[in-house]
């Protein structure tokens, strides 16, 4: 099970937008649903959440002090990139894809 | 009643920066009795640390709001501008964008807006849909185009 964080600045709106549309794409791909678990935070939250995470995403700048890899979330609001992101989340996140 | 209202679309406004343009928008929102008396303060404290200036092509657009609890009941305020103005882009915090629409978000449960909230994102995807929109002089046009590109229907409360 991957756990993946969603992070904005108050943690309310573009990490809700960002989550809906990852979910999709997760859903998209066919990856199953048992293989992850999303949860959202506030920037400000980040630091002390992130070492239980397996992977950070975040819709604003944001350089993780933990120094763990933080993804840009941004194609997630304005679907730009989105498809090579999702790949890279993929990869990343050793997720199998079934479509 | 839909998260648009009639009275929170204003076509063709000028402003010299982006905290006026925020500030109009906020004092409209809390006007309509939307949000409470310190929601400026809250989405121009926010906006300096997390900006909102979205890169959407040819046109960008600007989507400013801050936590729900500065919200009475969810509603979107929405500007287009005469002359873009610069925010801070989202993604790249010390980079500059002219943005031409402003869309100021009062959410009060955001996961009962998921749906408006995608829409406005696929509005922003809609470099025709936008352009359009810059052209639009009339309040009233402005308003019917986008309350029922973003659908009419608020689901909280």
């Amino acid at each position: 099970m991957k756990k993946i964080l969603v992070a904005c600045g108050a943690g309310v709106v573009t990490s809700t937008i960002a989550i809906q549309k990852l979910q999709e794409e997760l859903d998209k791909r066919g990856v199953p649903k048992d293989e992850y678990k999303i949860d959202q935070a506030s920037i400000p939250e980040v630091p002390s959440m992130a070492d239980n995470y397996d992977l950070v995403i975040t819709t604003t700048q944001y350089t993780n002090p933990n120094g763990k890899p933080v993804t840009n979330g941004l194609p997630f609001l304005t679907n730009i990139g989105l498809d090579q992101t999702m790949d890279e989340i993929i990869k990343h996140l050793d997720l199998k894809p079934t479509k | 009643m839909g998260l648009i209202n009639e009275h929170l679309v204003f076509p063709d406004q000028q402003f010299a920066d982006n905290e006026a343009a925020l500030r109009f928008l906020a004092g409209k929102l809390n006007a309509a009795g939307k949000v409470h008396d310190d929601f400026f303060d809250a989405v121009w404290a926010r906006e300096q640390k997390f900006p909102t200036g979205l890169p959407a092509g040819k046109i960008n657009v600007a989507i400013p709001h801050a936590d729900a609890k500065y919200v009475k009941e969810s509603a979107i305020a929405v500007a287009t501008l005469a002359q873009p103005i610069p925010f801070h882009n989202m993604a790249v915090t010390d980079q500059e964008i002219p943005v031409s629409l402003i869309m100021m978000l009062a959410i009060h449960e955001p996961h009962g807006q998921v749906q408006v909230l995608q829409n406005v994102m696929a509005l922003f995807q809609d470099e025709q849909h936008l352009a359009q929109l810059l052209q639009e002089h009339d309040a009233h046009a402005l308003f019917t185009d986008l309350d029922k590109t973003l659908g009419a229907i608020s689901l909280d409360r």
